[in-house]
């Protein structure tokens, strides 16, 4: 699904990672996220942009200003995705030192 | 608190960087990745062949109740004890192509060490689709395997 892959790749960037860490506190204007950056605000809007695609914000219309706020169920399905690798090598891992500890013990 | 196993996944790059710190001198985190007894304790995988040097080949075999599940095999470009090992990695009967691994061995004290495994992919794509496999079968399948040398060493015991 094509869909799946955008949503990975827009989460992999560092500035929008960290807009989402930011949007995940409190709703926020454009303006407002632009603030916390010291790049250009063309640029955080095109990331505004394709996290808005990616469906990881969502814009509300509040009287002349449009808040971002952020989609939980979204970042749910993210981090259920990336999980289960990092958790395979993590459980690969703990097992590796589980049998190089009863190995350095056995001599 | 802070994730033992980290996984760095950049944007539009064809790499894969896991890294973990281990509760282990690195002759012994080494002696883990050399010795194809251990690596089949650990890895839960037959070693079928497994050439520490430079142009050696290895190969690793997992059956799951009788039936071969899983097969891999490479060659090994580099192996530096306690230092490095640089491998291709590459899975037979499966639509991927073959990956660059490269491992690197790190001494943080006496009783501690580092390890970070960087792998190369043909493209950004083949690398998000190898996330996105199912792995959740093989974490129950390491699951029961953990159990089962648990149960062999209380048998070893007694």
């Amino acid at each position: 699904m094509n869909l799946r892959r955008d949503v990975f790749q827009a989460i992999a960037d560092p500035t929008r990672r960290a807009i989402l860490i930011l949007v995940a506190s409190q709703s926020m204007t454009a303006g407002a996220i632009a603030a916390n950056f010291d790049t250009a605000r063309p640029t955080v809007s095109k990331h505004l942009q394709i996290l808005t695609e990616c469906e990881l914000l969502q814009p509300e219309q509040s009287g002349r200003e449009i808040y971002y706020h952020l989609n939980s169920q979204k970042m749910k399905e993210i981090a259920d995705f990336i999980e289960p690798f990092r958790k395979m090598w993590d459980d690969r891992f703990n097992k590796l030192e589980w049998v190089m500890k009863n190995y350095k013990s056995k001599k | 608190m802070e994730l033992k196993t980290k996984i760095q996944a950049e944007e539009g790059r064809q790499e894969l960087i896991i890294t973990r710190e281990f509760d282990l001198p690195v002759e012994l985190l080494f002696k883990a990745y050399e010795d194809p007894e251990i690596v089949a304790q650990w890895m839960g995988t037959k070693v079928v062949q497994l050439e520490n040097r430079k142009h050696g080949s290895w190969r690793f075999e997992t059956s799951y109740a009788g039936q071969l599940v899983f097969a891999a095999d490479g060659v090994i470009l580099e192996f530096v004890p306690q230092e490095k090992i640089t491998r291709t990695f590459e899975m037979e009967n499966a639509s991927f192509p073959v990956q660059l691994e490269f491992f690197e061995f790190e001494k943080l004290t006496e009783e501690t060490s580092k390890l970070t495994m960087q792998i190369i992919f043909k493209s950004v794509a083949f690398r998000n689709k190898l996330l996105k496999m199912p792995f959740a079968q093989g974490l129950n399948m390491a699951h029961d395997r953990l159990q089962a040398i648990v149960n062999q060493q209380k048998t070893d015991k007694k």
